[in-house]
């Protein structure tokens, strides 16, 4: 008894300030967010779409990443021969709309608008939500699994993950949607009482991600069931997860906590 | 001279030109394999190849006392070959993966079910379209016996597989584990390769894995090239594999805690596994090492501030650790529920194949960091930790030791990071080549092997994920528990889904 007091003692009192205080320190080479150097390309070049493993960068009519199928690996601002493309430490990327994801160097992603007002008397204090991978490789679900530590303790938010779809609220999905689990994805779903909500983790469930266009697969959730939040990132960091159900539920100001220093 | 001496060898992390492979006919090659294991040589892969007309068969064991890999082939014509399971249990799932992969069927095989319901690589015979989760389930019948199915979705947040018991009252009299519903396809857009993609297919193969899976990448094209990577890349990729290591073993042993309701251990497993992980985020932004390892090195470097940053924060998660997991051998309620649950026995093991942390604490003294020492782990020996019991407390407690030794070595390897270095030029790859890696990850050995074709493409790349031996011993652990004690069994193994699936 006396160890396990100690123990205890020892260990402390870990959960994160976040988000009445500031967000926890990210790695100083956290790849988040895009930074475009104004003008940066040279002429005619197109090493970082070349380079890309799942044709996330575009270059017309202007260089854009998509940020529903960036892996954040960095190979494009490797690739850059003049530094025009580089990876900020901004780590909220989360979306309401696939098409907001696409950032430019005029436009940033849209971050996630909150659920309308009826949605949030429903959920806005408690959303209780079940996990679905399709095909994730454990790494999201890892990541989404840590938001149930004592750091990040999500259940001070009235979020819950529940171990069955007549529980829950909705579903949080990863992986591409294989073939094999799309029946189960679907399943599940119609389990899950109306009205709902799902949340698409991670670059393989919004978009297929490395797994983009393979037959063995669906190039993510919304092939198979409507989505309500991408969260992008392979895997997003837990903090990036947090940030967008914490927007989805109207719980962050729409600017949200002041843009971290790059 | 014994049939296994017609085997060609080489050193795991080598290759060999294709035409000094061995084409044995089937019964040399039959007789190679079976005087091969009696002599206690692994089974480390045994797959199918394209060829013309017909499927080239590619065995690859592992010689743990030699420190070498013997490998042989033989020509598969028709649409069948001869079982070696009934003599050699370890190859039971390669076969029915041969016969899921490329329609050749082995006959006599006793337990001929789907691997992954995948479609065939290629089919030299027609077959419907396998649909997940379709299968014939072994039953038993009689009165009071029932049958109780689990999954693909479970109740936390896993991967996906389908488990079905049998049952007699709580009793487990069967289990059998049907999976395949992760498959992305990922052996057959390897083939052709390599390509920008082809490495984010192993970092996601077994996400969790992606520095082990990431290196037997590596030390695949290496080979084909024949670059030696730098000292300081090779010292920050075994840094990186025992970061994994450690964040994976924490936070298995928390949740070990948490599936026998000890909830002081596993709160603070869960946070610590994170401050693991967070350090591998120091070192390339990532926490599970995404874009660090790469062909010819790392892509990452460390300097003076960011090591001394690194050995602080390893000293303080490191301690943390020890004051979290210790209380688990103190407190008889979790011990009452470790000691005696799931036990593989050593024959058991042995005979299965089994690898990785579930094999050493079943007894078997098998690890390939120093059967098969490649890159840094040539030059610094971590000591292989054992168990002998073979049930969940042994299982639990190797890992104890295991992060231990790994915390050891990171410090060491951090205190004397050497100079130079972090990334050379790898160099084109090599046409008509065999190569072979063995990687020991967090769960067991890694083995990827690789067929090059006469313009230096990937012809056939497969993976065999320390998963891919293990599942059976699930399935045989449970035999007489009770159903209550799945999750507990289970998660003592924690195998993955997707590195199976692939």
């Amino acid at each position: 008894m006396i160890k396990l007091l100690r123990a205890r003692i020892r260990q402390g009192h870990r959960t994160l300030a976040y988000p009445d205080g500031p967000p926890p320190d990210l790695p100083e080479r956290f790849r988040g967010h895009p930074v475009f150097a104004a003008g940066g390309c040279a002429d005619g070049c197109d090493e970082c779409a070349a380079a890309c493993p799942t044709g996330a960068i575009t270059l017309q009519p202007a260089l854009a990443v998509d940020l529903g199928k960036c892996l954040f690996c960095g190979e494009c601002a490797a690739a850059c021969p003049t530094g025009a493309l580089t990876y900020g430490r901004d780590y909220r990327l989360a979306a309401r709309e696939r098409g907001d994801l696409v950032v430019t160097e005029t436009e940033t992603v849209r971050l996630a608008r909150a659920l309308d007002a009826k949605a949030r008397r429903l959920f806005g204090r408690s959303l209780k939500l079940r996990q679905v991978s399709a095909g994730g490789c454990n790494a999201c679900e890892s990541e989404i699994n840590v938001l149930s530590t004592v750091v990040w303790d999500l259940g001070r938010f009235g979020v819950q993950i529940v171990a069955s779809p007549r529980h829950a609220d909705g579903l949080i999905v990863t992986g591409p949607v294989t073939e094999n689990m799309r029946l189960a994805l679907r399943k599940t779903y119609d389990a899950v009482a109306p009205p709902k909500i799902v949340i698409a983790v991670g670059a393989c469930a919004i978009s297929g991600g490395p797994y983009l266009d393979h037959p063995e697969a669906h190039n993510g959730a919304d092939s198979t069931v409507p989505v309500d939040l991408y969260v992008p990132g392979c895997p997003p960091h837990p903090l990036t997860i947090l940030d967008g159900l914490l927007r989805l539920l109207g719980r962050l100001e729409p600017e949200g906590v002041q843009r971290r220093e790059q | 001279m014994s049939a296994a001496s017609r085997l060609a060898r080489l050193k795991a992390g080598a290759a060999l030109p294709r035409p000094e492979l061995p084409d044995l006919s089937w019964t040399d090659f039959a007789a190679a394999l079976l005087d091969a294991t009696a002599r206690g040589l692994r089974v480390v892969a045994y797959f199918g190849a394209p060829e013309e007309r017909a499927v080239r068969l590619y065995l690859v064991l592992a010689d743990d006392r030699g420190a070498e890999l013997a490998v042989g082939t033989t020509r598969a014509d028709g649409e069948t070959f001869p079982s070696l399971t009934p003599q050699c249990p370890q190859v039971h799932l390669f076969e029915r993966e041969i016969a899921e992969q490329y329609g050749l069927r082995p006959e006599g095989h006793p337990w001929l079910k789907p691997v992954r319901f995948q479609p065939p690589l290629r089919s030299l015979v027609a077959a419907p379209p396998a649909v997940a989760g379709i299968t014939d389930f072994y039953r038993v019948e009689g009165a009071e016996v029932h049958e109780v199915g689990v999954g693909p979705v479970h109740a936390g947040v896993i991967e996906p597989g389908h488990f079905r018991f049998q049952c007699h009252g709580e009793n487990v009299f069967h289990l059998e584990i049907s999976l395949g519903y992760q498959h992305r396809g990922i052996e057959r857009a390897l083939a052709g390769g390599p390509d920008r993609r082809s490495i984010q297919y192993l970092e996601t193969a077994a996400g969790d894995t992606t520095i082990g899976h990431g290196t037997a990448y590596c030390e695949i094209l290496e080979a084909l090239a024949r670059c030696r990577p730098p000292a300081r890349g090779s010292a920050l990729r075994g840094i990186a594999l025992e970061l994994e290591r450690l964040a994976s073993h924490v936070g298995d042993l928390g949740a070990l805690a948490g599936d026998v309701g000890f909830l002081p251990t596993a709160s603070y497993c869960g946070r610590i596994r994170g401050d693991f992980l967070n350090l591998t985020a120091e070192i390339c932004g990532s926490r599970f090492g995404r874009g660090l390892v790469r062909p010819g090195g790392t892509a990452f470097d460390l300097d003076e501030p960011r090591v001394r940053k690194l050995l602080e924060r390893l000293e303080r998660a490191f301690a943390d650790s020890r004051s979290a997991i210790e209380l688990l051998w103190d407190s008889a309620s979790v011990m009452e529920r470790f000691e005696g649950t799931g036990t593989v026995p050593r024959e058991v093991a042995e005979a299965l194949g089994l690898t990785g942390p579930a094999a050493r604490a079943s007894g078997l003294d098998r690890d390939a960091r120093r059967d098969h020492p490649s890159g840094i782990f040539r030059f610094h020996h971590i000591p292989v930790s054992l168990g002998d019991s073979g049930d969940v407390f042994a299982r639990a407690y190797v890992r104890w030791l295991e992060i231990q030794r790994s915390a050891t070595f990171v410090r060491e390897q951090l205190a004397a990071f050497p100079g130079g270095l972090a990334r050379v030029e790898a160099g084109a790859i090599e046409p008509l080549r065999l190569a072979a890696s063995l990687v020991e990850g967090w769960r067991g050995e890694i083995c990827h092997v690789a067929l090059t074709d006469e313009k230096g493409r990937f012809e056939r790349y497969k993976i065999v994920d320390p998963s891919f031996h293990n599942w059976s011993a699930i399935a045989y652990a449970l035999r007489g528990q009770q159903i209550s004690d799945f999750p507990l069994c289970n998660k003592s193994f924690n195998l993955s889904y997707c590195g199976h699936d692939l």
